[in-house]
This record gives structure tokens, sequence and C-alpha cells, in this order.
């Protein structure tokens, strides 16, 4: 068994991040990853990171704007926590060297982006996210952080009390992929999930195909809430034969969108008449789609994207990563011909449900970056926003871990008092349950009341895992991981994309179903414990099942449009009834939904909901 | 084990290795754009991709388990991979993965050419799975693990001795003094961040160090890769005088910058165009201007 004061799951920008404040608080600190820190897929991220760094500009603007863009489903706490860090944390970046972009005095540039006031978009080209993640690297190395890389977690070992509050986190389990050794990692003092997007629950997504949910996943069966899983943004921009992402910063710049009939419809058919391109994200796709499902699509798939009105000298100085972007997975030359973008699943505003120190309701059990939900996106995440969100907050949960005193938090976690359940909701089948583990018992969070202390806590999770590899490995025959999960993608992309209906959200709930049930016979053909991706992967899809089932079930329950959730029957926005964040737990083998109000009551002030145009 | 030496498919048809001297007449960036354009009308020239639809490519794909019996003897496994328009190689080993044989082994993960997992030997050439196109290949398609690299299974290969490399190399800001608070950037010119720019774009993806002779046969050589890593932080004006001698003196040690015999292997695998042989030589200079011994 390995030990170490905290234990950081994920090698991203979230979790580099809360290594190196870990660190710095005085910690014994270790990464688990599967993939190697560089392999992120904080690396793909494009744009740049929002801060409120000049005059003319400050924190109370970027809050403003991160509400309005939210559409009201932030909570104020979590993003005016955001938007006061985020200027410090953005230059501590540019002091570990982070090359940024410059202007002409050598100070960091900022250009626009989509529903920002002011343009406090930092960046380093159009690959900000590869520099953040090596920078972050960077100082993880010079501080001589341990890192575990290729090592898949496989669960966490969390004490099994009744009532998930009660319960706490002492460590994980996981797999050196490179050996297929199982090992007990005992975490003193926290362990912070840091383990990004679950995009491949879609089949066309910009994420890269190791963001499958673990974290969420792995919190959720040990008893902590899922939060506002149904807001899955579509990126409006992503290349259509591999979703591919084509940065924000192209419309930033003043990148253009054109439909079949060369019309420039966000301004001429009415989308966005103010902000027109850099209208927010969920607008923009709306649009798009709206476009190609009235006839006006390229193909009838996809619409254009030109930039060449800008000019080589700047494309290549601010959007060179484009090019080539466009060049190698499109065949397109971005210099001289328009590139075919239609949106994309980006991001999950949703995920582990946390307070502002990144806490979450099992005792010693944190999460941050994209698998976590503080709420600062709310129903819809501003471009430039993941970032900030990714230094802010897992710097925080790495201190909070350490043990620093960061103050009491204002957002409560876990179920709670005065939160109202939902009682009655219409489902076309029974979800959750369905035998989903083919071995032996769940997470060790069962409520059987067998485990207290800390090293029999990972000990028994331990076990557990062996058992259940075990049986993975020694049946001959049944489905493959790979069927079930195209099947999943398949479902979720047809029917809880960026239009949704009351009937198609129901028939992915029933594809979900049947995904669980043909999980109970999955087996994995590779016999060879040297790195077998084949488990690894089958792993990664009952982990997307569980996810999957959670954005479907919010996407059902949320009867209104906001954000990026829109729905057929209820094409508006419901502040009387929908101003609450859905949270759906896992109780006795099978999720419950419930409500809990949003905070919009900031330091100083109240943001009160208005209509949101741009 | 050891695999097979490098088959270049046909003699690299590069320029000659530019002189140091003439560096300036053509950037990185216009040599990139040229390149570019000649790629882009060698597609037009070559067979419209189209015609190709319909076809089934043959891949070849190097298999190697040291735990499972028939697979302990290397070998080459063929599938048939249905061919699409667009398709990439990463496409096809993982079509072949997810329809034939779950056992196949490699790794990838972003599909976008910025995380650096898979880098294979591809028709006898460092290459990254994800952004070549099948139909910019002759078929059938051979996959085989990055050469001079030691083979945890199909196409893995063991990275360790690379990120010791890269870490011997000490990347990282070394500077604790922060300029007037913390709110303060550091600044740095534009045409300084255009210099250390081509060598901040490394993903770490161990072609050029998988393509270059000298490393193959020094194992100690520090390697292209973390050579150019170096070149980052020593070129970066941020940082003090004193701590850019400090890098100089890692890199002009024995098996430093003076192994480098200027072959331009790695420039020309490297996925993200980055002149490396060019920063070597550059740290070549630098390292005789400042006085300092060399091997």
């Amino acid at each position: 068994m390995y030990e170490h004061d905290v234990i950081v799951v994920g090698g991203g920008g979230a979790g580099l991040r809360a290594a190196i404040a870990a660190h710095e608080a005085g910690a014994d600190v270790a990464i688990v990853t599967k993939l190697h820190p560089v392999r992120s897929h904080t690396g793909a991220a494009e744009g740049g990171i929002n801060a409120a760094l000049r005059e003319g500009d400050d924190w109370e603007l970027h809050a403003y704007d991160t509400m309005k863009g939210s559409d009201y489903l932030g909570d104020a706490p979590a993003i005016e926590t955001l938007a006061k860090d985020a200027p410090k944390d953005t230059i501590t970046l540019e002091h570990w060297g982070m090359p940024f972009s410059r202007e002409e005095d050598g100070t960091v540039s900022q250009r626009p982006f989509g529903g920002l006031s002011f343009p406090r978009t930092t960046y380093a080209g159009a690959e900000t996210g590869h520099h953040l993640l090596h920078t972050l690297y960077e100082q993880v190395v010079k501080r001589g952080v341990q890192v575990y890389d290729e090592w898949f977690v496989m669960n966490l070992a969390v004490t099994d009390e009744p009532d998930p509050n009660d319960r706490t986190c002492h460590g994980v389990v996981a797999y050196d992929v490179q050996t297929g050794k199982i090992q007990g990692f005992k975490a003193n003092k926290g362990v912070i999930l840091a383990t990004g997007g679950p995009g491949q629950a879609f089949d066309h997504t910009t994420n890269a195909v190791s963001c499958t949910g673990d974290g969420p996943a792995m919190a959720y069966r040990a008893g902590v809430p899922l939060e506002d899983m149904e807001f899955i943004q579509f990126h409006p921009t992503s290349l259509p034969s591999t979703g591919v992402l084509i940065s924000e910063g192209v419309r930033g710049e003043g990148g253009i969108l054109y439909n079949n009939e060369g019309e420039r419809f966000m301004f001429e058919h009415g989308y966005a008449n103010n902000a027109g391109e850099l209208a927010s994200r969920d607008v923009v796709s709306r649009a798009e789609l709206t476009e190609v499902n009235e006839g006006r699509g390229v193909k009838d798939e996809y619409v254009h994207l030109d930039m060449r009105h800008l000019g080589a000298d700047r494309i290549l100085d601010r959007l060179e990563n484009i090019l080539h972007l466009a060049e190698d997975f499109e065949g397109v030359d971005g210099l001289v011909e328009p590139m075919p973008v239609k949106p994309g699943q980006h991001y999950a505003m949703g995920g582990i449900e946390t307070d502002e120190n990144g806490e979450t309701c099992i005792g010693g059990l944190y999460a941050a970056g994209e698998c976590a939900c503080v709420s600062v996106h709310g129903g819809n995440r501003l471009g430039g926003n993941a970032l900030p969100e990714l230094i802010v907050f897992g710097k925080r949960a790495g201190y909070h871990a350490a043990g620093k005193d960061l103050g009491e938090a204002q957002i409560e976690t876990g179920y709670a008092e005065g939160v109202e359940e939902e009682g009655d909701i219409d489902l076309p089948i029974e979800p959750g349950e369905a035998g989903i583990e083919p071995a032996t018992g769940d997470a060790v969070a069962d409520g059987s009341g067998q485990v207290a202390d800390a090293d029999a806590a990972v000990e028994r999770a331990v076990e557990a895992e062996r058992e259940r590899v075990d049986h993975l490995m020694d049946k001959d025959d049944g489905v493959q991981h790979a069927e079930i999960r195209a099947k999943l993608q398949k479902a979720m992309t047809a029917d809880v994309n960026v239009f949704r209906t009351e009937e198609g959200i129901k028939r992915a709930l029933k594809v979900i179903r049947e995904c669980r049930e043909e999980y109970q016979d999955v087996y994995v053909d590779d016999p060879s414990r040297t790195f077998n991706t084949d488990l690894q992967q089958t792993y990664e899809t009952r982990n997307l099942i569980d996810v999957a089932e959670t954005i479907a079930l919010g996407a059902l329950v949320r009867k209104e449009f906001r954000g990026a959730h829109w729905r057929y029957e209820k094409q508006e926005r419901d502040d009387e009834n929908w101003l609450k964040h859905t949270m759906i737990s896992w109780n006795g083998g099978k999720p419950s939904v419930w409500y809990r109000p949003v905070i919009l009551e900031g330091e100083d002030k109240t943001y009160e909901p208005k209509i949101r145009s741009y | 084990m050891s695999t097979q030496q490098q088959e270049p498919e046909q003699p690299d048809t590069q320029e000659a290795p530019a002189d140091p001297e003439m560096k300036g007449e053509e950037s990185p960036q216009q040599k990139r754009l040229k390149r570019k354009e000649e790629d882009a009308a060698a597609r037009e020239k070559a067979a419209d991709a189209s015609e190709l639809e319909g076809e089934t490519v043959l891949i070849k794909v190097f298999r190697y388990d040291p735990e499972v019996a028939d697979k302990q003897e290397p070998r080459f496994d063929e599938f048939h991979v249905p061919y699409e328009k667009g398709m990439t190689v990463l496409d096809a080993v993982m079509y072949a993965r997810d329809t034939y044989d779950s056992s196949l082994t490699f790794r990838h993960s972003c599909r976008q050419a910025v995380c650096g997992s898979d880098a294979f030997f591809i028709n006898g050439k460092q290459r990254l799975a994800c952004k070549t196109q099948l139909s910019d290949l002759s078929w059938p398609v051979r996959v085989e693990p990055l050469p001079h690299q030691e083979v945890v299974k199909d196409l893995v290969v063991d990275m360790e001795h690379f990120y010791e490399q890269m870490h011997a190399v000490e990347p990282y800001f070394q500077s604790e003094d922060l300029p007037g608070g913390e709110l303060e950037e550091q600044r740095q010119s534009r045409e300084n961040r255009e210099k250390i720019k081509m060598s901040s774009r490394c993903i770490w993806c161990a072609a050029c160090m998988s393509s270059c002779n000298i490393a193959a046969g020094d194992n100690q050589y520090l390697g292209p890769a973390a050579i150019n890593k170096a070149y980052k932080f020593a070129m970066d004006d941020r940082e003090e005088a004193e701590l850019k001698e400090h890098r100089l003196r890692i890199l002009e040690q024995e098996h430093g910058v003076w192994r480098c015999q200027t072959q331009f292997s790695c420039t020309e695998v490297c996925p993200k165009d980055i002149p490396l042989t060019e920063h070597i030589q550059e740290l070549k200079r630098e390292a005789v201007k400042k006085n300092l011994k060399f091997w």
C-alpha cells in the first residue's frame, strides 16, 4: 500500500495545480493519473484564460458576465471567488514562465471572447491549454512531487456509514497499467478528484478518448451528489469529421459564420443582433443547427467559419494552430477557404458537487476542474472560463486538502435540510441497479457498516477490485465494452444533444438501461496483465454509463429552456420554478433526483436574473 | 528487446542542413508555410481521395506481448479496414481493435496532435497516427512501435528514459523572485516570445528521439527533445544571465549539444514543425560565445 498526505487523481490542469498548492502548504502529495500528465486533455484547450487584469475591467464585471452567461444558474460565492482569484492565479502562471502572447509593452495580451463585456481573455496563441499544462507540469517536476503515471484509479476507499455526509474517503485503489498490479493508495489528509470531463458519453465530441467521467462516476457511487448534469456545452465550432475543436478565438479575432447562401446568419436571421458570432456558445450552437435544419447548411451538415479577411499575418500570429488543425483534420487551408464547423459536445458544466474550497460532502474527498461543479458555469460556460476554473479551484482544493485555512465555505454540500425532493418522475425504465457490478459488491460505501478505520477501508477496496478484475479476465465470452460504448454514445448524440425532446430523452434512457444490462455480461478478451487497455476501457465504459444516465435524467426532469439545455416542450426560461440546481444522488443502487436553490446573493450584491440577450 | 532498425521508405528529400549563419533568411514560419503549400499541391496532384472511397486498406501492425505465449515472438498481424475519406492511421488501428481484436494495444488520447501519445513508426517514418491521413500513404500501411525504444506491448514503448532526459535539463523556471508583487507581470518582448515560440510547442511524443541515430547509439545523449526544451528556457529573456549560463553548462556537457551531428532527422519527423536541429546549433554557438569549455 502506498501512503501520502494528499492523493490527486488526474494529471491535467486542475490536478497539477492542486498538487502544487498542496505541496506549497507542506503536504506530501502524489498525483495518480491514467495518462502521463503532459498527455492530459487540458493540453487541447485553445482559447484562453479570463482574468480581469486591466484598467477598465474588474473582478465584478467578470463575475457579472459569468453570472449572466450561466443563465443565472451559477452560485454567486463560487463565481465571485473565480473572478477575484483569477488575476493573481493567471499572473502566477506568467511568473512560472508560461509563454503568453504579448502586447507591444511586453504585458500579457488579452482578446475578446463570447459573452464578455471586456476583452479579458489572456492567451498563448491558439494553444493556451498546451502551454498551461506544460507550465504546471514543469512546476510539479521542480517541486519533486511524486507522479504515478499510467496508473488507472478504479475506485475510492470510503467508509460506509449509512449517511453519505458521515462518510470519509481514505484513499483510492489503482492499477499500474504497465504491469497490471493492483494497489491501494492511502491518503492521510485527502483525495482530490481532477479527472476532467465526460465527453466520451457522446460520439461527436471535442474531448479526448480519455475523457470518460471517471471522477464523477466514482464519487457518485460513493455517495456524493452530481449537480446540474443536464448542462452539457456544445461548442459551435468543431470540425465535422472528427470533432476537433476550432477555438472561439477565431470568432474573438473577427471570424465570421456563413450559411450555404453566404448569409451572415447570426445577424441576418436575428440570432444575436448585437454580439453576432460572439454571442455565447449555446446561442451560436442553436443558430447553426437551426440553419442546417432549415436547409441552409452546407451539405446538410455544417456551416462555414471564415477567417480569411483577417489576413495571413494576424492569423499566423494568433491562430496559427487553427490553420494546422483545419489542414490536418479536414484538408482545408484556412488562409484561402472557409472552414467547415458544426456543434460538438465540448464541456460538462455539471459534475461532482463541491463548495468553493473544493470539498464534497464526504470527508477528505475533494474535486476540481471539469469533473467538479462548484458551480461557476451554471447553465452555460463562457469561453475562457474553464482554464481560470482549473487554476483557481485546483489551487483552493490543494490548499484545503493540505490543511490550509481558507475560511468557511458559503456553499453547502450533501443532502441537506430544506431541499426539495422530486416525487414523481415519469420514467420509461427503472434507472440504476441492473447489476451493474458483474463480480462483487459496489463501492466500499455500501452502508453495510463494516469498515471504519483507514487501512481497512483501503484494503477492502483493493480486495473488491482484485475480485472484479479476476472476474472480468476469467470470463471467456460475453459482450465487449466497445460495442456497449458505441451504442451509448450514439444514443446520447441522437437524443440528448443541443435540441432535446421528452420523447428523445426517454428513448436515450431506455438505451442506457440496455447498456447497463448488457454490461452485466461484459468481459475482457485480452488475457494479458501487461498494458491491458481492454480492461481499462471496460472500467471506463461502466463510468460512462453511470454519468450518461445522470445527464439524461437531469435533462428529463428540467422542463424548461436554460443555458445549454433546450427543451422542445418548453422553449423558455422558467425562473419561478427552476432557479435551482438538479441534484442526483446514488441511493441504495439507484439514482434519486432532488434540488437545491441557486445562490444569487454575492458578497455585496444580489444578481437579479435578467433576460439574456446578446 | 530492441526493435527494428530505421528503414526509411525513401531518402529524405529535405533541403540541405541550413548553415547556422543563413538563419534569418527564411524563418521557420515561412518554411512551414512553404511546406504547407507544397503538401496541399501534392495532395491535389495525387489521386483524388474520393477515388479511394469503398476501398479496403490493409494495415500490418506489429504485435508483441511478453506475457502471451503466441505473441512472445514479435510478429505482424494484418487487418482489413474499410476506408472512409479523411481516415487517419489512428482511425484504422482503432477500427481494427474495436472490430477484430480488443487486445491490440497502443496509446492515444486527444486524437488532435497535441497529447503526443500516438507517435508510431508508420511506413518507415516516425509520425503521429492521429494526424497521418491514410490517403497520403502508400498501401498496405505498416504500423510499428517507435524504433530504438523498448517495446512494452504491441505499439506501446517504454517512455521512462525519454522522460528522464526531459527532466535532466531542469525544465522549469527557476527564478523565485517576483517583479514588484504578485500582480505585476515580468514582461516579455514580442520578439523574445517569437524566438521561443516554436520550442514551446513540443508535445513530448518522442518521435525526434526515436529518429536520432546519435541517441540510438549513446544512451546518455540528452537528445533533441530535451535540448529543445532547454532552449526554451535558455532563450527566454525573463530569466537572469546567471541562469542562462547554468542552463548552457548542462547543455554543453559531454552528452549534450556537441553530440548532435546535424543529420536533421529530428527536424524531419517533428509533428509540430519545431526546427530542432537549428535550435541545437544555436545552443552550440551560445556555448562557444560564452567561452565555456567544450568536448
